[in-house]
Parts: C-alpha cells; structure tokens; sequence
C-alpha cells in the first residue's frame, strides 16, 4: 500500500471515507469501548486495542466507533472490551488478549454474534 | 508494565480524566548526557499541593480521592531505580506537568517500547483532546499534531479504516526517521554505578 504524506490526501481519503461510512451506519452504530485504566493498560488493553485497529484497517470495515473507558472495577478480569451495537444490550467481554479481541471483531461486530466463552454476565 | 511507552499511555490517560482539552507529550534521549525525559503537560483541572502529595503515594491515595491509582507511583520507582525521579507541577484550573526522568543507560531502565502504539491509542480513544507528541533523539526531533489533521478531515471520525491507516503510517515512519545510527549507542549498556537509596 502507497504512504499517505500530504493534507490533500487526507482530504480524497476523508470524503471516500464518508461515503462508505454513510451506507454502513444507516444499519445502526456500533461501538467497541476499550478498558484503559492502569489495570487494563498493565493487562495488555494497548495490544487488544492494537489488534481492533489493526482488525478493521486489515478488513476495512467502516462505521465502527472505537473509544475508551477507565477501570470499571473488575481488574482480574482485564482486558475488558464492550460491544454495543445498535439499541441491543452492551455486552462486556474478559480477559480479551488480542486473539480473542479478532474473534469478537470478526464474530460479534462482523456477524452479530456473541462470542459467549468470553462474556462477563453484567 | 514492561515499557515506559505503557506508562505514559497510562499517565496521559490522567490528563484526560482531568478534562484537558490540550495534551502535549515530549520524549526525549540523550546519548550525549545519558538521560532519557518524559513529560506530560496537560491544561485540564489541575491539583492543590495536597493533592500533588498524595497521588505520588500508594498508600495514602484512597478510594474516595481516587483520581489517579497506582499508576504514577509504579512510574516514580521504576524511575527511582534508575538514578531519575518524578515530578508532578500542578495548578488547579491551569493543568499539570508531570515529568519523568531516568538515567539512559542504566541497566534495569525499561525500553521505551511502541510509541507509536501509545499515540495512536491515544487519539483513537480521546479524539476531542488536541493531542501534540514530540519525540527527540539527540538532535532530531518528531512533532505531530493532530490540530491540521482534525480540520482536514472536517469530522470524519479516525476510527475509518482508511484514516486509521494515514495516522499510523504517519506515526510509525515519524518516529522510524529519528531512530539512532549505531554509533550514537555507545554508551549503551553499562553498570550503573550508583543507586539512589
């Protein structure tokens, strides 16, 4: 793949970006909330955050928000990743190394469906 | 944690839990003077002396005060341990500086590790803060500021994966270009001759 340097690419980027993310979101947002506080960070989250970057980079799956929240107070259990797609329940997941988190992007955000042996009843 | 890249992640993730709306990171080496700095400058709701006092200790930060965890005193040893040491100038309503620095090439230093990983973390998760790193190496220096980059892009939110691809190409050859030659590590591992008690 060719670098991206200069502002204007950015720009090209941006609006062929927009486009692909208008058709996708029409179908309800979905949102993958990474734990970020020092237990999860400690944990691993910066690699389980790095494995969904690189997840929807490598498969370029548009109209994913992915954002970050602190310790929710479950720290033996870190790293914790939630999934919430449309108005459906959040589901949080545990102890999700990278290789899990591909599962979860690739099953639940990509095909709607659980990964259950990793769910921690809320 | 097993790379100071972690720690900072971890430091800043502070900054923006006190509502900064501008974060600026600085790494910085030095073969030249053997010290390896990082700062984290924030403007968010900053902290009294007390305060100050307490999150740089494990045992008197307590629940009810939690803003800041174990955290910086993990960071504070691991620089300790390293002829550095940790400083934290606060102001409440001006925002925090907090620094960090150890001797380079002490042997128990941790290794910086991905920096690029830790940036991009780090706009992908706090996109509303203007994010600014600047990482030197003896005289070369990165700077990335996501300001241009966010008016650019007018919106259009960094987690598409097109532009997800952008930042970290931007980040990781950024930080590739200002890597050491050889001969600029000399010094590099050596016994440390003294430790602070």
């Amino acid at each position: 793949m060719s670098t991206v340097k200069s502002l204007e690419d950015l720009k090209k980027l941006r609006e062929e970006a927009l486009q692909k993310r208008s058709l996708k979101t029409a179908s309800g947002q979905t949102q993958v909330i990474v734990a970020m506080g020092t237990c999860g960070i400690a944990a691993g989250a910066r690699d389980t955050m790095k494995a969904i970057l690189d997840y929807i980079e490598s498969e370029n799956i548009s109209g994913v928000t992915v954002t970050q929240t602190g310790c929710i107070g479950l720290c033996e259990r870190e790293p914790i990743v939630m999934v919430v797609i449309g108005d459906q329940p959040k589901i949080t997941y545990g102890k999700v190394h990278p290789e899990t988190a591909r599962r979860i992007m690739k099953e639940h955000v990509g095909a709607g469906k659980i990964v259950n042996d990793h769910v921690i009843p809320m | 944690m097993r790379e100071l890249a972690l720690h900072l992640l971890d430091i800043a993730e502070n900054s923006v839990a006190a509502k900064a709306k501008n974060i600026r990171i600085t790494v910085q080496e030095d073969t030249r003077s053997d010290r390896l700095k990082m700062v984290v400058t924030d403007d968010g709701c900053g902290m009294t002396p007390e305060m100050v006092k307490q999150v740089v200790d494990p045992f008197v930060t307590s629940r009810t005060t939690r803003k800041v965890g174990l955290g910086i005193p993990l960071l504070k040893e691991a620089a300790e341990a390293c002829n550095g040491g940790l400083e934290i100038q606060s102001e409440v309503g001006k925002g925090t500086t907090l620094t960090v620095d150890f001797q380079r090439s002490h042997i128990d230093r941790m290794p910086l590790g991905d920096l690029a990983a830790t940036f991009l973390n780090l706009l992908i998760s706090s996109p509303s803060v203007n994010w600014v790193f600047d990482v030197k190496f003896n005289d070369r220096e990165f700077v990335f500021d996501d300001a241009p980059i966010k008016e650019a892009l007018n919106g259009c939110p960094f987690t598409e994966p097109a532009i997800l691809t952008f930042l970290r190409q931007m980040l990781e050859s950024g930080i590739e270009s200002i890597q050491p030659e050889p001969s600029e590590l000399t010094n590099d591992v050596s016994i440390p001759v003294r430790r602070r008690s």
